[in-house]
């Protein structure tokens, strides 16, 4: 992989800006049967809790057009089972992890942060604000500035590394709610979660899952998810941000990044293609390679005036890269 | 032989009208190879850009050496994605991944097998019946379905099975009346020392049932319950989990296609599908909030 792809997130170097989004990649034992973590950006956990969670009762997930709608009440081992098992198994992939976390409270929030303060091997912490307060009616912390930052806060003050907070497209102004996760000490921000949604199944007449409604991901979310990269880096264009929402090609992940994006996770799209991660990385690098840019350069280009032309980069000479080589000797 | 599985656009060979079903074969040799019977693919439909995402999980019929290999699997028109499969036509590409998950487990001696089918899932048992013949097991058929047309495979389990009892609901093929009426005699007669079935999940639960009546171990494949709710067929999206009581007695939420489709019978909470047991490991507590 060439210097031209890689990105930081704030003090976090990354080889280059692909990764996969939470709770789209499995344990990553899953996704490892067809193509090596390492060659991510990095691999995003899915949200861990601080207790065993086994979820909502099946149907979980419908297709709907572009896109999927699912349910799952944030299923998972558990914060003890998920450093036992499965990230020891992930350190040994070498790939740079990202750790979601997921709370009720801002104290389960707190607790995390706490469990994972002294583990090392852990490339950031992504705070998933889209969960239920329980505290507060159910409400979830992404609807709320003060809320959000409330739990941001709390991870961050117990972190040792970076934390990124991913927020929920489904509010008035998301400028509102980055800024206020920015003032609370978020290194970073991760756009967009899923967007509610609905589907009714037309044989039983009721809604098709027994959440009743759903999360929207896929192709259908990404204008939206768009949107909302471009604004907030408009806001906050020191932010770092990870572009997420129906990136299925080399060209989408682009978009993102012109429109602010220094990282960007695929989610859905691995449901589909379970491949998806490394060609995405190819049909970027070729897209920039094409528009003979380096990746840095790129970030946050479309709010530049029509005539801004960004640095050039030559054409890069086609080179064995050194693995590949040495599978080649005798 | 790697046991990962692979992910490949595979060629079309033939798509054909099966009763009420569609059958389709695929040249996919790096599949073909590592195939264990139980073991299914997933396939994409819509073509490469597609508005569908879910991958449609087939349990697969037969393996051929034929073109360095095929895979061919049986299906229902369910929906528009199935429907867009159907109209596949030779040389069109589908892409596909496979095998995934976990096989039947087979018998070390040279035992009596009894395999229960029903709907097009029953065409999982084929691939099955041929490796329990090489081993010397003896193979017996019950197949079942509403009419004639909705029974995959009367034919060929007549031909290749030791005895083979078929059973439509409206009488149109074999005994009527239905699998549940037939098969405590079918055990009997068979001296079974082992039950497989395959096919609808209301079959599964009668399989199971009848199976532990005689003191005999079972084990199914849950794959219409994984065509029904799961999306990615990998392991990835947890969307197909049913509940599982292990060894230590604890209830698990398991995922119908990496933790199966091939399950014991006696360990599916079959009562409690499409819920989440109040006892099962992670299960919601009162007052705790639900979430998206």
């Amino acid at each position: 992989m060439s210097t031209r792809m890689q990105t930081a997130l704030g003090s976090l170097e990354l080889p280059n800006p692909v990764m996969t989004a939470s709770g789209c990649g499995g344990t990553g034992r899953e996704l490892a049967q067809f193509f090596d973590l390492a060659k991510l950006g990095a691999f995003v956990t899915m949200s861990v809790m601080p207790q065993p969670r086994a979820g909502r009762p099946t149907p979980r997930m419908a297709e709907t057009p572009s896109g999927l709608l699912t349910a799952m009440g944030l299923p998972g081992p558990g914060i003890e089972s998920f450093l036992e098992r499965d990230l020891p198994w992930l350190q040994e992939q070498d790939a740079r992890i990202i750790v979601s976390v997921a709370g009720n409270s801002v104290e389960e929030f707190a607790e995390l942060a706490g469990r994972l303060r002294d583990v090392s091997g852990i490339a950031a912490i992504e705070v998933n604000v889209a969960c239920p307060n329980i505290e507060d009616r159910g409400r979830m912390f992404a609807w709320h500035p003060t809320a959000a930052a409330a739990v941001v806060r709390a991870v961050k003050t117990n972190a040792r590394v970076p934390v990124l907070a991913k927020l929920a497209p489904d509010v008035t102004d998301i400028v509102t709610i980055a800024l206020a996760c920015v003032d609370a000490g978020a290194d970073g921000l991760t756009l967009i979660n899923t967007m509610e949604g609905l589907a009714i199944d037309a044989q039983t007449l009721r809604p098709a899952l027994t959440g009743v409604s759903g999360g929207l991901s896929g192709p259908a979310i990404r204008p939206i998810a768009l949107r909302c990269v471009y604004q907030v880096h408009a806001a906050l264009p020191g932010t770092p941000i990870i572009g997420v929402g129906g990136i299925a090609t080399g060209l989408d992940a682009l978009e993102f990044v012109l429109a602010g994006a220094s990282a960007v996770a695929v989610g859905t799209t691995l449901f589909h293609d379970p491949s998806a991660g490394p060609r995405i990385l190819r049909e970027l690098e070729d897209a920039l390679a094409a528009r003979r840019m380096r990746l840095a350069d790129a970030v946050g280009l479309a709010h530049k005036p029509a005539g801004y032309v960004p640095p050039q980069v030559r054409p890069e000479p086609k080179v064995d890269e050194p693995g590949e080589l040495k599978e080649r000797l005798p | 032989m790697s046991d990962t599985p692979v992910q490949t656009s595979a060629t079309v060979l033939t798509v054909r009208q099966v009763q009420d079903y569609h059958a389709m074969t695929l040249v996919a040799p790096a599949i073909a190879e590592r195939f264990r019977p139980g073991q299914f693919v997933a396939l994409a439909v819509g073509g490469e850009h597609t508005s569908r995402l879910v991958r449609r999980c087939f349990g697969v019929y037969e393996v051929k050496s034929d073109y360095g290999g095929t895979v061919e699997v049986v299906f229902a028109d369910r929906d528009l994605g199935t429907a867009w499969l159907a109209g596949r036509r030779a040389r069109d590409q589908v892409d596909l991944v496979g095998p995934l998950g976990r096989p039947f487990r087979l018998p070390r001696d040279p035992v009596s097998c009894l395999l229960v089918g029903g709907g097009p899932g029953g065409a999982a048992l084929f691939a099955l019946a041929d490796t329990l013949h090489r081993r010397g097991c003896q193979v017996h058929f019950v197949l079942g379905g509403p009419a004639a047309r909705q029974v995959f495979g009367s034919r060929m389990a007549q031909r290749i099975g030791d005895t083979a009892v078929i059973t439509t609901e409206d009488g149109s093929l074999g005994e009527r009346g239905t699998v549940r009426d037939v098969l405590p005699r079918a055990i009997q007669e068979t001296g079974a020392d082992v039950v497989y079935g395959c096919g609808p999940t209301r079959l599964l639960r009668t399989v199971t049932a009848t199976a532990a009546e005689h003191g005999l171990p079972s084990q199914v494949s849950v794959e219409e319950f994984l065509q029904e709710t799961g999306a990615c067929g990998i392991g990835v999206c947890m969307t197909c989990v049913l509940p599982i009581h292990g060894e230590d007695g604890v209830t698990r939420m398991v995922r119908a296609c990496a933790d199966g489709p091939v399950l014991r019978g006696d360990r599916v909470r079959w009562n409690d599908l499409g819920t989440i047991p109040f006892d099962a490991l992670g299960a919601p507590r009162a007052l705790s909030g639900g979430s998206k």
